[in-house]
């Protein structure tokens, strides 16, 4: 403190005008010097760093202090005050939530007072708690329950009437809420408003009168709803797909990794009856700090969904009918085999695998370049970043975003399509002061947090990225944007973390490449490539993509070396989704294998999928469900679901973790991997695989990015292993070494609400060097090998044609994905299909204005392609002379309008009223 | 000898009741004078030799040492505020409503004086929201005061700015609570904040913010028309100057009454207010407001004192507010009154306060209805005890505000000082069979 007798002559700051207070503010408790600190816990001594809250200190060495309001995830607000503790020299009761630790404290969590403390507080919260524990979704796994057990009264002295509420309300279509049960402890308040920048739920009311509720009008519609049920210390928050479904002793879990998107949050999945029920966050420090969206949350649902294909089927007569499984694949080796005789193995393609495992990726792109000898194989569907940049591009993890120099992000909206990546992108911009350069063509979710947004319109994406080049690389002067956002630089050290993805489907790829490209000049950029179909990042690494092979080297380079792995590849570089599409088209593709892909529906130029689809020759469908595209097919062989299977997957920084199986399925689906070995039997092959931890150690012995990433380090490591581990191996966090290999589990994890932690986990690099080198030397030793061929890396040099001229009454066309689209995961789930939107073009009010329409009305939308009728509405976040459409979004037909081949779709609007 | 009234804050309104509140009537009567001459000064010597010098303890409640407060701003950190408390929600207290509404320059030249001693270029005057006159009129000084270059740009050629912002409160008592107040300015709900950091370091916005009470601002001009050694010569020991009481309940004149500290409060609730009314007995006073254990006949001849009243009465000065009971008085209703108060206010964020002032409410209830059992009265002061461990004056706590342990003032002094009485209703009510509800 400021003594007063030493207050100098002081300068007088400079007036502050108004227009300068400050918008974004925020507390923080007052912390000393780093170094460390000891202080005594109920007698023992510990040591802590300076800064750290008690409550923490006082867990990570083994004392637990009762708590509600405190998240380790959010900043402490001492709402409950049941963490009260006693401080010596402190006068009063402390809250150890909010305590900051000091040098020489001493501290009581267990005398006479802090007991009193606590059963007080406790009795305090259960005179208005309802005590319906048996009929409460959180009754057997209830911090409430479990805290007055081990801290407080055996029997309450209130006798009053307690507060009543009308039992439960809706706060949207997912969340219901019980303010009956409600302890007011501002979780679930604080999680929306500081965590997913939501603040759709607040306090009213006063006193034991206050309640969590929303505003007139204005639902809980956020896409990080659910989090809020899993952490609400009652069951005041329940979420309706699980509400009822199962009672917490009657669950069983398994640790997983979610792959609705590409960032692999982890969780903890759980079953009843073999039905799955629940998805739990659980915190990783390096992916998801706990958080889910609610897709990903709720998406479990189309696991059990009634149309899911339970038998495998053949077309006979013209309809699919179901067959037994011998038959099934008999059917498609002949017609496998027919194609490769006829007219040879370019006449065969496949289209798809991003949704499957990476077992399912390496032993699929093992059978197509292999053994049928095609490399006419693609992950993407003309909608993504080809291979050559995607697995060339210098990397970045999650976990650098924290502590980048800048964040670029190119393009896409990462709330609509990677949520809990926008959440950790809002908290380096928001929370940790990371500068955040937008380049985008319209507002969109980060936009708000962002120091500075740069909006290009469609095809200019490159040449705005160069300007942005220039300017982060030194050479100033020739754009203001640009040279704002280097200006956000100095004085910062460290890499600039680009989060590369496609913003806008109707803008074609080489826009993006060109993107990349010029930021990849800065020798400080390092990548995330954010493509956000499930384990799309895993499929191309191992394999499912044109020109290349497992683990990120390119068919010329792996040729010697795949060549001995496999004993053959393919002889030249095939062709991409696009290619593929076409040449099916023109009738040049005699076999077409569908390996969990619906490119009617996911391809953004749809006249282009209908007449591959309708021309292609034989077809065989790899998937769970008939879609538009998989109806055509002439086998159909039913595979698992997530959840039905184990196996690992690969994430968008590149993290490869395991998915967990919870439940078997109905019927005979087979995992997809399994069907690629049955094949490539039928066609000579014997891959003599049985398990997927075989698949996992022929991947770590053959793919060279994934050397050493086998299955005995993916069942220790407690976050994964970012590929290449020899360049990750400081953030390797080993587990116990004496889990049995036999184990398929991950270490058992209890379904609770807080981080769940491995007690033992430590992080062992001397472990991780032994690991590798082990590894390195056996591969090295296998007989007779071929030297190991490089990683591939992209050196640029690809460029994107300049966009048309727009005419002065064209709109340019920007889709981009939203959360709830049309795909399968919402489509079959109850839950989540009711949370799609309408498709409305959104167009700017100026336009608006010069087309003369009122909002609603509807509009004729024409393009080179095709043409739509559709409702308009302007929007401020739109730039004027562009239009946006959600892409597959139920009736939006925007995939009528675009054509893959040109640069960008320009649009013509008319009233039609 | 008769006691008076010290009339220094008061003077202005109380000799010119017609216009006291403009501007002519300010400037003739000195008003400025002193921001004029502190301009001059600089801000340290303000601080030091002025305000602290003064012995100048805060009005709004916890009486801290205003000069010391401000001495508590990190240096070199800008912006900092400075937000006046005009929220006056204690019950019975109405001194700053009549200094809002009958002297708003004498605020506006306080808070002028007082920010260019902390070096705030922003000031907000926050005002309890049912102040309707005294928001219009404070409007229109502060208007008054800009056109004069009194406050804004360049204040008087000094190269001093200063912003003044009128804000309306929206009706809680929380928001007088100066980390209330603080989250209610910057647009959220009023609910305290927990300290540290507190105010000094991170206020509003997180800025560095002094937060002082209405009467402290209107009493700076004062300290340096006076200089700060002679105010300090006022008053009695740590509590130096004059304050303005307000007394109300069965008196034959409640009302506003600005006093020496130190005279005694048989002088001033005697003498200055009348007396009991009705020539009846005292049965209590509770002496600085509704969150202030009470006080019994015996301690009428006490001091003033805020340090005496504190540590030898166990209780406190507080807001400035005394309510007078007599004899004819049930005290077990007015506890429960006040306690419907506490329950209806407390702002829900900590569970002591939340829970413990309905269940609180629930049992007073029921006892001041005749409906109490034997056991209530321990009971209370046992669940009271998790809101104030010990229960030991001077109150510790473990909510984040003063209010928790103000919803025990009431229960403890029922326990001083009526205990036996509480049992007799207990008694009589324990021949009832059922427990009814209660009316919140
Ligand atoms: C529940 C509660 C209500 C309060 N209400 C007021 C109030 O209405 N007016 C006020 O000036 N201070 C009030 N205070 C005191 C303020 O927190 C703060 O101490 C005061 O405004 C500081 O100004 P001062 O130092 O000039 O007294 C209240 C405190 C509490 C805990
Ligand atoms: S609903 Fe749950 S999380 Fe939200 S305040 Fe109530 S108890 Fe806490
Ligand atoms: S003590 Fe009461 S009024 Fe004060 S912050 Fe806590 S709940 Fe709110
Ligand atoms: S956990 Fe500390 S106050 Fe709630």
């Amino acid at each position: 403190m400021t003594d007063v007798n030493d207050v100098p002559k002081v300068e007088r700051p400079p007036g502050v005008p108004m227009s300068q207070w400050p918008s974004a503010y925020e507390y923080v408790l007052p912390t000393g010097a780093p170094g460390t600190v000891t202080l005594t816990i109920d007698g023992r001594e510990v040591k802590a760093q300076t800064g750290d809250l008690l409550i923490k200190v006082a867990q990570d060495h083994g004392t637990y202090i009762p708590r509600f309001c405190y998240h380790e995830r959010m900043k402490p607000v001492g709402m409950c005050r049941m963490c009260l503790v006693e401080v010596e020299g402190m006068r009063g009761m402390q809250i150890s939530c909010a305590t900051v630790v000091a040098d020489g404290m001493v501290v009581h969590t267990q005398s006479d007072a802090a007991r009193q403390a606590q059963d007080g507080v406790l009795e305090l919260l259960l005179i208005n708690h309802p005590l319906d524990c048996p009929v409460c979704d959180r009754g057997g796994e209830c911090p409430l329950q479990d805290t007055t057990l081990a801290f407080g009264p055996g029997e309450s002295r209130f006798v009053e009437e307690k507060r009543h509420w009308e039992k439960p309300i809706p706060i949207s279509e997912l969340v219901l809420l019980d303010r009956e049960r409600c302890i007011q402890c501002g979780r679930c308040t604080r999680f929306a408003d500081e965590i997913a920048g939501d603040a759709l739920i607040a306090f009213g009311s006063r006193g034991a009168h206050t309640e969590v509720i929303t505003f007139p009008g204005d639902p809980f519609t956020s896409y990080f709803s659910g989090n809020t049920v899993q952490i609400c210390p009652v069951g005041a928050l329940t979420a309706t797909p699980y509400r009822f479904r199962a009672r917490p002793w009657d669950l069983s879990a398994v640790e997983t990794s979610c792959t609705t998107c590409s960032v692999h949050c982890r969780g903890a999945l759980e079953s009843s009856s073999n039905r799955l029920v629940r998805l739990l966050g659980v915190d990783s420090e390096p992916v998801n700090h706990g958080w889910l969206c609610d897709k990903g949350r709720f998406g479990y649902e189309v696991v059990h969904s009634e149309d899911r294909v339970r038998h495998p089927m053949v077309r006979k007569n013209g309809e699919l009918v179901e067959c037994s499984w011998p038959e099934a694949l008999d059917v498609a080796a002949e017609g496998l085999k027919r194609a490769l005789e006829l007219n040879g193995p370019k006449s065969v393609a496949l289209l798809g695998g991003a949704r499957g495992t990476n077992e399912d990726a390496y032993v699929w792109a093992r059978f197509a370049k292999g053994v049928v000898g095609t490399d006419n194989v693609d992950a993407q569907l003309g909608d993504g970043i080809p291979a050559e940049v995607a697995l060339g591009l210098p990397e970045a993890t999650i976990a650098d975003l924290d502590r980048a120099a800048a964040i670029v992000v190119v393009g896409l909206d990462l709330k609509e399509e990677v949520p809990v990546l926008y959440l950790r992108v809002k908290r380096a911009a928001e929370e940790l002061g990371v500068p955040l350069i937008e380049l985008a063509p319209r507002d969109q979710g980060l936009t708000r947090y962002a120091s500075t947004s740069i909006r290009s319109l469609p095809g200019e994406q490159g040449e705005t990225a160069r300007r942005l080049a220039d300017a982060l690389g030194g050479a100033r002067g020739t754009d203001a944007g640009a040279d704002a956002a280097a200006a956000l630089l100095e004085g910062r050290a460290g890499d600039i973390v680009v989060v590369l993805g496609r913003g806008d489907l109707a803008e074609s790829a080489a826009s993006t490449v060109r993107a990349a490209t010029e930021l990849a000049r800065l020798p400080q950029a390092r990548f995330i490539v954010a493509l956000r179909r499930g384990n799309v990042r895993g499929a191309m690494d191992l394999g499912l993509a044109p020109g290349f092979l497992p683990g990120r080297v390119t068919l010329d380079a792996g040729r010697e070396w795949f060549g001995h792995a496999w004993g053959s590849v393919p002889a030249t570089v095939g062709l991409d989704a696009e290619g593929i599409l076409r040449a099916a088209e023109q009738g040049r593709i005699h076999a077409l294998m569908l390996l969990g892909t619906d490119p009617h529906d996911d391809c953004p130029d749809h006249a282009l999928a209908e007449g591959a689809l309708n021309a292609a020759g034989f077809t065989i469908a790899i998937d769970a469900f008939v879609t538009d595209s998989t109806k055509r097919a002439d086998v159909f062989l039913p595979v698992t679901m997530w959840g039905e299977k184990a196996g690992s997957v690969t994430n968008l920084e590149g993290r490869v973790q395991r998915v967990g199986q919870k439940v078997s399925p109905d019927g005979t689906a087979m995992p997809d991997w399994r069907i690629a070995a049955e094949l490539a039997l039928r066609l000579g092959v014997d891959f003599d695989l049985e398990q997927p931890e075989e698949v996992q150690d022929e991947i770590a012995r053959v793919a060279p990015a994934y050397t050493g990433i086998d299955s005995t380090l993916l069942r220790r490591a407690r976050d994964g292993a970012v590929a290449p581990v020899a360049d990750h191996r400081d953030e390797l966090v080993l587990g116990p070494v004496s889990i049995p290999l036999t184990d398929a589990r991950w270490e058992p994890i209890r379904p609770g609400l807080d981080a769940v932690e491995l007690e033992d986990a430590k992080t062992a690099n001397d472990e991780a060097d032994a690991l590798r080198a082990d590894r390195l030397t056996s591969v090295a030793q296998s007989a007779g090998a071929p030297p190991a061929p490089a990683l591939h890396r992209f050196t640029g040099g690809v460029t994107d044609t300049a966009p048309p001229a727009r005419d002065a009454y064209a709109l340019r066309l920007v889709t981009g994905r939203t959360l709830y689209d049309g795909g399968i995961t919402v489509a079959a789930s109850d839950s989540l299909s009711e949370l799609v939107a309408d498709p409305v073009l959104l167009i700017s009010p100026q336009d608006r204005d010069r087309i003369g329409v009122e909002d609603g009305a509807e509009v004729r939308v024409t393009s080179a392609r095709g043409s739509l009728t559709l409702a308009v509405r302007a929007d401020a976040a739109i730039g004027t002379g562009t239009a946006y459409l959600p892409f597959n979004l139920p009736g939006s037909g925007v995939s009528d309008l675009v054509d893959l081949s040109t640069a960008v779709t320009d649009l013509r609007v008319e009233s039609l009223s | 000898m008769a006691v008076t009234e010290t009339r220094i804050v008061t003077n202005r309104l109380r000799e010119f009741t017609e216009d006291s509140w403009t501007i002519d009537r300010y400037l003739a009567t000195g008003g400025y004078d002193m921001l004029r001459q502190a301009l001059t000064m600089q801000p340290v010597q303000i601080q030091d030799e002025q305000v602290k010098a003064s012995g100048l303890r805060g009005r709004g409640g916890a009486g801290f040492g205003t000069g010391q407060k401000w001495s508590f701003l990190p240096k070199g950190i800008y912006p900092r505020y400075l937000a006046v408390n005009g929220d006056e929600g204690e019950p019975s207290t109405f001194k700053d409503h009549m200094l809002i509404e009958r002297d708003p320059h004498q605020i506006i030249e306080g808070v002028v004086i007082s920010a260019f001693a902390i070096e705030a270029h922003i000031a907000f005057i926050y005002v309890r929201g049912e102040f309707a006159l005294g928001i219009e009129r404070l409007e229109q000084a502060v208007a008054d005061a800009y056109a004069k270059g009194f406050i804004g740009k360049n204040i008087l050629g000094s190269g001093f700015d200063l912003e003044v912002v009128v804000h309306r409160g929206a009706g809680a008592y929380i928001a007088g609570d100066e980390t209330g107040l603080l989250s209610s300015l910057e647009g959220e709900r009023a609910m305290p904040r927990i300290k540290p950091p507190f105010p000094a370091v991170q206020g509003l916005y997180a800025k560095p913010t002094v937060v002082n009470n209405v009467e402290t601002m209107s009493t700076v001009p004062h300290i340096l028309r006076m200089g700060g050694e002679e105010y300090a010569k006022l008053g009695v020991g740590r509590s130096t100057g004059t304050r303005i009481f307000s007394v109300s309940g069965h008196v034959a004149r409640p009302g506003n009454y600005e006093v020496e500290l130190g005279i005694t409060f048989r002088q001033l609730i005697d003498e200055l207010a009348g007396g009991v009314r009705g020539g009846k007995q005292m049965k209590f006073f509770i002496p600085g407001g509704a969150s202030a254990p009470w006080l019994m006949p015996e301690h009428l001849d006490a001091p003033l004192d805020m340090d005496y009243v504190g540590s030898e009465l166990k209780t406190m000065l507080g807001s400035g507010a005394i309510m007078v009971f007599d004899e004819d008085t049930n005290p077990a209703l007015i506890a429960w009154r006040l306690l419907k108060f506490f329950a209806h206010e407390s702002c829900g964020k900590c569970t002591p306060c939340r829970e413990g002032s309905m269940w609180l409410e629930k049992v007073l209830f029921r006892i001041s209805h005749g409906l109490g059992r034997p056991q209530d009265l321990d009971m209370m002061l046992s669940f009271g005890s998790t809101i104030v461990p010990g229960l030991n004056a001077p109150f510790s706590q473990t909510t984040i505000c003063a209010m928790g342990p103000s919803t025990m003032s009431a229960v403890v002094s029922l326990d001083r000082f009526f205990r036996e009485e509480i049992l007799e209703m207990c008694n009589a009510g324990a021949a009832r069979p059922t427990i009814p509800v209660t009316s919140a």
